[in-house]
């Protein structure tokens, strides 16, 4: 364990972390608007920053709006964080080749990304970031492409002192505040940042910044502002492990309504930054002697995903709605050792028909007429 | 499906084989899934050296409809011509392959079939020149289909990713995503999540690359029904959005109206019946 260094950024200053990302090598991906959300891309400074915005977010509907305040992070999350760039939407794996002789021969398609450093990632999404880790970068077969993308990753997390109407992150104990797996976390006051180490190379660059040590009254400051941020949060859990509580009720009938609603279109798995299902695919070159292996985001949602001869598993919304939820907080515990929902609230707001499972949940885990 | 006998041996043998005969052929329809070949542009070339285009109007081959390995036909089965037409080039062809929405399901003009009384003398001052059939119906409701391309129009991707498989004598696999996954992949912002937009693309097959979303417009459903569409859901949803009725029935009773899923929900909306 890393001991922890803090200091205090002013407002003024805080150009002075992007140029010191920079002048380390890494290219910057902060948040900034596109098409009405929030999306991490490459910034310059904190002016590209979404500086005063405030997100509204509810079953079904995510709006930003101009807030009160001059902050650059008094927003909760838009659809992505971390897992487009770690865990590729459509990658190719490898390339097939016909020889002259008519041998196959195979080539990895390994990417060579430049380090990335990220500012602005809330812990919802670090604890994502460690779920994908285990999933994708240990055991004895690390994937290549996330293993190399992730490796150079340099975290600046910022502490979530605006959740969203959908956030639920107290209920699974991942946040509002950054606990670890970040470099640098952040956390805003109008003033400026309280910064902290969480790792020996943000250490490094704290030092670099050399800031003064905040004053006692910013720790406070932030403390209320983090008990405010948690007793926001009105959705939650009934429990942070369901571990049998779904997939001993594969026949209730509440799973029927929320089939009902479903479109099964895949959008929820796709904004879940825990979610990891992938097709492959091949797309031949038209000369035919050459052909590139692809793979690309998948969700529990399409037939492909359950299709076993003579077809999907799982042909019917009900079933594959039962799967994905079951899966998700019931049996990743086996998996993984814990549920894999972080409490981001992604699943609600970018449903097309605003299905909220916060909801549905207690109705799930009850006697089937009623409570 | 027909998938019986071995794919023509294109590699490892030391005869010349004659290159594979390819037909694109046109029924009632825009001719803009042709225009998906000649958009191509230097894979044309690189495909006309690699196969015989028999026949192709558009791009000038009138040869004979005969002895083909692959037939492309775009536009619905409109008149009695049509239909003669892919009886004949089915016995013809080993692969027959309907590229868009009109060969796939009808196109845009089966709306007719939706329409009641004199359609004819209601458009045309000398219908009786006029000889069509009762319905605008997609070529495999008249002879079997091996593969079927939706669109409107279809793009060159489509077409070159299949006609590599079908070169190699197998079909590829099809394509049964939603526009939504799509649009995730792209990192589109989804219209009706962010600006209310009633759009089509939880019900639709991808293959378009998510094109209207990706301009602030919900999609039209050009791709026809993906698997496993929830019509029925979005259409209350579309309902919520504040869409009339008879507006949710033109959503679905549009490029592909006489595609079975989207037909039925168009229908249940028809006469201002919500069916909540």
């Amino acid at each position: 364990m890393t001991e922890e260094s803090r200091g205090f950024l002013e407002r003024e200053r805080f150009r002075e972390l992007f140029d010191r990302l920079v002048l380390r090598g890494y290219q910057t991906l902060a948040p900034v608007v596109r098409d009405g959300t929030i999306v991490y891309e490459e910034v310059s400074g904190p002016e590209d920053l979404p500086r005063g915005l405030r997100d509204l977010q509810t079953p079904g509907s995510y709006r930003l709006e101009a807030g009160e305040s001059g902050r650059f992070f008094s927003w909760a999350n838009g659809p992505q964080a971390l897992k487009p760039l770690l865990f590729a939407p459509r990658e190719i794996l490898w390339e097939t080749r016909r020889e002259s002789d008519g041998a196959l021969s195979f080539s990895s398609s390994s990417p060579s990304p430049r380090p990335l450093a990220v500012i602005g990632i809330r812990a919802c999404d670090l604890s994502a970031l460690a779920l994908s880790d285990r999933h994708f970068g240990k055991g004895p077969f690390p994937d290549p492409g996330y293993a190399l993308r992730r490796r150079d990753l340099f975290l600046v997390a910022v502490d979530c002192s605006h959740p969203a109407d959908t956030c639920f992150c107290v209920s699974t104990g991942d946040g509002p505040e950054a606990q670890s797996g970040f470099d640098l976390a952040l956390g805003e006051l109008d003033s400026g940042f309280l910064v902290r180490s969480g790792s020996e190379k943000g250490r490094e660059l704290l030092r670099e910044l050399s800031l003064p040590p905040p004053e006692s009254s910013m720790e406070e400051a932030l403390k209320r502002q983090a008990d405010q941020a948690r007793s926001s949060q009105t959705r939650r859990l009934p429990s942070r492990n369901l571990r049998n509580a779904l997939a001993s009720r594969p026949d209730h009938p509440h799973w029927n309504n929320l089939a009902a609603r479903c479109l099964s279109c895949g959008n929820c798995t796709s904004v879940c930054p825990t979610c990891f299902c992938f097709s492959e695919r091949e797309e031949p070159a038209l000369d035919g002697h050459s052909s590139l292996h692809l793979r690309e985001w998948d969700s529990c949602f399409t037939a492909g995903h359950s299709y076993i001869h003579p077809g999907p598993l799982r042909g019917e919304t009900r079933f594959r709605y039962r799967q994905w939820l079951t899966h998700k907080l019931d049996y990743w515990h086996d998996q993984y050792g814990r549920s894999g929902c972080v409490g981001c609230g992604r699943c609600l707001s970018w449903c097309p028909v605003g299905i909220d499972f916060t909801e549905d949940l207690p109705l799930l885990l009850g006697e089937p007429d009623g409570h | 499906m027909t998938m019986s006998g071995s794919a023509r041996p294109e590699e490892g043998s030391k005869t010349p084989h004659p290159k594979p005969r390819i037909a694109v052929l046109k029924l009632a329809s825009c001719d803009g899934c042709q225009l998906a070949f000649l958009g191509l542009g230097d894979k044309l070339l690189e495909l006309s050296g690699q196969v015989e285009i028999v026949h192709f109007a558009e791009a000038g081959p009138l040869g004979p409809l005969t002895g083909l390995d692959i037939t492309f036909i775009e536009g619905s089965l409109s008149t009695r011509e049509d239909r003669d037409m892919v009886l004949s080039v089915r016995k013809e062809s080993r692969f027959l392959v309907t590229i868009g929405a009109c060969a796939t399901s009808g196109g845009i003009q089966a709306l007719r079939n939706l329409a009641s009384g004199p359609l004819l003398s209601s458009l045309y001052p000398s219908p009786e020149v006029i000889d069509f059939l009762d319905q605008s119906t997609p070529v495999a409701s008249l002879v079997p289909v091996d593969l079927e391309l939706w669109g409107c129009p279809v793009t060159g991707d489509q077409i070159l990713g299949s006609l590599r498989s079908l070169l190699f004598g197998a079909l590829p696999p099809v394509q049964t995503d939603k526009v939504c996954l799509e649009c995730k992949r792209r990192g589109i912002a989804c219209v009706t999540v962010t600006k209310q937009i009633p759009c089509l693309g939880p019900v639709t097959l991808t293959g378009c690359g998510a094109l209207c979303p990706s301009f602030d417009r919900g999609c039209y459903g050009c791709f026809g029904p993906a698997e496993n569409p929830e019509t029925s859901s979005l259409a209350r949803s579309f309902s919520g959005l504040g869409l009339t009725p008879s507006e949710i029935t033109r959503r679905y009773l549009f490029i592909n109206s006489n595609a079975p899923a989207f037909l039925k929900e168009g229908r249940r909306w028809q006469g201002g019946d919500s069916h909540e």
